[in-house]
């Protein structure tokens, strides 16, 4: 039956065609459209600008670098409701250790004393400060695999279970301050500040920070470990089908706590990036931005079905998902209904994701 | 009804291409009343032709068989008769009229039904709520039990169905739950009912029974049309016979004026007058040890102790539920020793999980090939390597130039029928899917190899390529356990066959027994053993 392929453009093959790009198209049709309309209007500022495009893709870096961990998770047909409070709780920390010494009401004030971070001996405490980013959100993470592999909890309520956790855990750090008071942890040290956005190539006027390095970097690590690893090629069998998996010796369990451990990383390592672009924490860092990492998965290509996904996907989906919440910021749009609008792509994103793989008819 | 299929076919060979005039001849030569027709149906997929020029026509109170290879159309037909497919052309005719379903479920509420292989049933729900399903009878706007018990147990008396209807449907057997969806399908009132392998998990009392309830219902005047593998089946239940081959009607005849080999020589179009291979192992020393196995937690097997030798097949019978299937999985460490001993060579070992099982020298071939063997979604390649991941780590990273080697090698080796390796696997056939699983497993390069049901929905011959290859593996002194519920396969290639029944061993039938022309009666007695 397989010599009789047909070269004619069927009507099914169309309809994949279309459900495989409908988002891609959609999203692309909407950019291609402000572009045109802002940039043929005198009176407005054209959208396709060289700094427009450096600000969406510095934006969509640390979110992109949370939705790479995330898309794991969701590959073993899971989800991951505490990505923005994990988050939220390794900032206000990763906060309170690079405020700048001069800053009157910093969290820890003794530390300007100490003789070690006098000098050189300053860089310690960004380090210190991305290790113990990266623990938080791997405890954090681990305790969601450990929910789901061992104590066989759906992930979507193990999660849910942990952000809260970790919210309350985090407004306490923030309250915990001498001041006694809640208020943002702000005014870092600028070198801090520089890692992240520190302007490593330039472009006439234009630069491009180090974010973007940072998150290019991690999606070819993340790629090839998704192709090129066992974890990878484990982490798609427990997601395409559990029990084939543990059948052919897949050790299920360590599995899902690695997928979950290794998006802890990925948490922190954003956390700590995050915490230098918005150079302000307090215990609302981080809200809802668990929605913009399942979004741009989702978008991406990857499947809440299941072992389906992949790293090039993701970083698309992200990039374009940005790039919509940056064209409503940037026509005006009422900021109550872009939360509308964005709803609507996710649903619209899973609903065609969904049809992909329901038996055809 | 044969005068009119062969001149037909005789046309159909003159005619050559011109597929118009065919059609019409087709028609034009039909004079008898049928209860559905299906005329000249083709399909059409992506890159496939499946369905070209098919035809079936049901009389009125007859069992009709529908025989084919997988692959041979069989479903994609009755799919398009239920409107899960739409037909790019073709009639339908129920009584003469014309008919073109939406749904399954318009189908039902017009009289045909379908009973598919596997069964979808709300599994916690009783059986009852799962007869009525969508349609219950209410008063006063609440749900009338009282009512869908009466009417459920007047079914189940007419059918000679003995089922509880308040018992939860997931505690039933297979078998059980079978009779209840074809009570469920009596309760639509259909005319036309469709069994597609029923029989695949029965054990032959079993089917007894359920040909029992398919001649109560032909005496009612319904129509089926009764898809199977197994061949003397169809002899002895259907009145007429159609065969397909490659999407084509091939073939259509009353069963008692064909012969079993002519419907496999019409299906295969080649020679099969060998069901099995010719049997060109040995057994040697022994190989594995198995002492006082059971299982942890119920249910489970008991006590079962027997010897496997290298380059022997060592067959395992029994009833649905007589834990052939615990027997394999608590050898291989999907579910726990309770106590008893595994050795190996003489050397006791530890299948504490499967990993250890696969370290160990063993590999599992599942029953249920969907649900724990396939990564359906996923390509060729990365279903043939997945048990053996880690012997392609070069530097810490997997090399796919390793691993295309030895997909090649299964592909080859297996005789895998695919467009390339990277085709995901779920396009290919049942027969090439078991085909590349098994390929995944040898390339362990395991000593023991557990079978469970490794023929079950595929076709014949598929069946004589995956029996060769059992064979080929005990050649080359692998031993290999395989469990099965058709009988003719064990004693055709089995060397010695264990019997369970109930969970326990109830007796091994060794070589001079299989030679015995009552093999299969003892083997049913030794089943019942423990029951």
């Amino acid at each position: 039956m397989e010599k009789k392929i047909a070269n004619r453009f069927s009507s099914e093959q169309f309809r994949d065609f279309i459900l495989n790009y409908a988002l891609y198209i959609i999203l692309g049709a909407i950019i291609v459209f402000v572009s045109v309309t802002t940039w043929l209007d005198p009176t407005k500022t054209p959208f396709l600008r060289v700094e427009n495009i450096i600000s969406i893709i510095t934006q969509a870096s640390t979110k992109g670098i949370l939705a790479l961990g995330c898309a794991g998770i969701i590959v073993l047909a899971g989800t991951d409701l505490a990505i923005g409070r994990i988050l939220g709780l390794s900032s206000v920390v990763v906060a309170s250790l690079v405020q700048a010494f001069t800053y009157g009401t910093r969290y820890y004030p003794q530390l300007s004393e100490m003789a070690i971070f006098q000098g050189a001996g300053w860089w310690l405490l960004p380090i210190i400060a991305l290790i113990l980013s990266i623990a938080i959100s791997v405890l954090v993470s681990v305790i969601n695999g450990f929910g789901v592999a061992v104590l066989e909890m759906h992930a979507f309520i193990i999660t849910l279970g942990t952000s809260l956790i970790t919210y309350g855990v985090s407004s306490l750090y923030v309250e915990g301050q001498p001041s006694g008071s809640s208020m943002s942890l702000s005014t870092f040290d600028q070198r801090f500040i520089d890692i992240a956005l520190f302007k490593f190539v330039s472009f006439g006027p234009f630069q491009i920070p180090m974010l973007v390095f940072y998150f290019a970097l991690t999606a070819f690590v993340m790629h090839i470990i998704w192709t090129k690893t066992v974890l990878g090629k484990n982490m798609f069998a427990v997601g395409g089908n559990l029990e084939a998996a543990a059948v052919s010796g897949v050790n299920v369990k360590k599995t899902i706590i690695g997928v979950f451990a290794m998006a802890g990383v990925l948490y922190g390592i954003g956390s700590f990036l995050e915490t230098a672009r918005i150079q302000s924490c307090n215990s609302s860092t981080g809200t809802n931005y668990e929605l913009d990492a399942i979004s741009a998965c989702v978008i991406g290509g990857v499947s809440f079905t299941g072992g389906v996904g992949n790293i090039p996907g993701v970083v698309v989906g992200i990039l374009l998902l940005i790039t919509i919440n940056f064209i409503l910021a940037f026509l005006g749009v009422n900021a109550y209904f872009q939360y509308i609008i964005r709803g609507l792509i996710i649903i619209i994103a899973v609903a065609i994701d969904v049809r992909k793989y329901i038996a055809k008819k | 009804m044969t005068l009119s299929s062969h001149s037909s076919n005789q046309l159909r060979a003159l005619t050559g291409s011109f597929k118009s005039i065919t059609v019409e001849v087709v028609i034009n030569t039909d004079n008898e009343n049928y209860l559905l027709e299906m005329i000249n149906i083709e399909k059409s997929f992506p890159g496939v032709k499946a369905l070209d020029n098919a035809q079936l026509k049901l009389r009125k109170g007859t069992v009709h068989a529908l025989m084919g290879e997988n692959g041979a159309g069989k479903s994609t037909l009755m799919k398009c008769l239920f409107g899960i497919y739409r037909k790019d052309s073709g009639i339908i005719r129920m009584e003469g009229e014309e008919i073109n379903f939406n749904n399954p479920r318009n189908a039902l509420d017009n009289g045909v039904a379908m009973v598919h292989q596997e069964l979808n049933q709300v599994l916690r729900r009783n059986v009852m709520e799962n007869i009525w399903l969508g349609r219950f009878p209410t008063r006063n706007g609440l749900i009338d039990h009282k009512k869908m018990y009466q009417d459920t147990m007047s079914v189940f008396k007419e059918l000679e169905i003995d089922v509880n209807p308040k018992i939860q449907i997931g505690k039933l057997s297979v078998s059980k739950r079978q009779m209840v969806e074809i009570a469920k399908t009596v309760s639509h009132n259909a005319k036309i009912l469709v069994l597609d392998e029923p029989t695949s998990s029965l054990t032959d009392e079993e089917v007894e029974h359920l040909f029992r309830i398919i001649r109560k219902l032909c005496d009612r005047g319904v129509g089926i049309v009764y898809i199977s593998h197994k061949l003397d089946e169809i002899k002895k239940i259907s009145a007429d016979v159609t065969i397909m081959r490659d999407g084509q009607w091939i073939h259509t005849c009353p069963s008692d004026s064909i012969s079993i080999d002519e419907i496999v020589n019409l299906m295969v179009n080649r020679d099969m007058s060998h069901r099995f291979p010719p049997k060109t192992n040995t057994p040697g020393d022994v190989l594995m040890e198995v002492k006082d196995l059971t299982g942890k937690y119920e249910p489970t097997c008991k006590n079962v102790s027997f010897e496997l030798r290298q380059g022997e097949v060592l067959g395992v019978a029994g009833l649905v539920g007589s834990r052939r299937t615990e027997l394999l999985q608590t050898i291989f460490g999907v579910e726990s020793l309770g106590s008893g001993t595994i050795s190996l060579r003489g050397k006791l070992i530890d299948n504490g999980s499967p990993k250890a099982a696969i370290k160990n020298g063993f590999a599992m071939i599942t029953e249920e090939r969907r649900a724990t063997g396939l990564f359906p979604l996923m390509n060729l390649i990365f279903n043939s390597t997945l048990t053996n991941i880690r012997s392609y780590l070069k530097f810490g990273l997997l090399s796919n130039h390793k691993m295309m080697e030895d997909t090649a090698w299964v592909i080859k080796s297996m005789s895998v029928k695919t467009p390339g390796q990277k085709t995901k696997i779920k396009y290919l056939s049942g027969g090439n899917q078991q085909k590349v699983i098994i390929g995944r497993w040898l390339l362990t390069k395991p000593e023991v190899l557990l079978m469970d049901e490794p023929t079950r929905g595929i076709d014949v011959g598929a069946k004589y390529e995956i029996y060769q290859l059992i064979l080929d593996l005990a050649g080359n002194g692998k031993g290999v356990i395989m469990v099965s519920s058709e009988m003719p396969e064990l004693v055709g290639i089995c060397d010695r066959i264990l019997v369970m029944s109930n969970g326990h061993m109830s007796g091994i039938l060794e070589k001079n027994d299989l030679a015995k022309p009552n093999v299969q009666e003892l083997i049913m007695h030794l089943s019942a053993k423990y029951v």
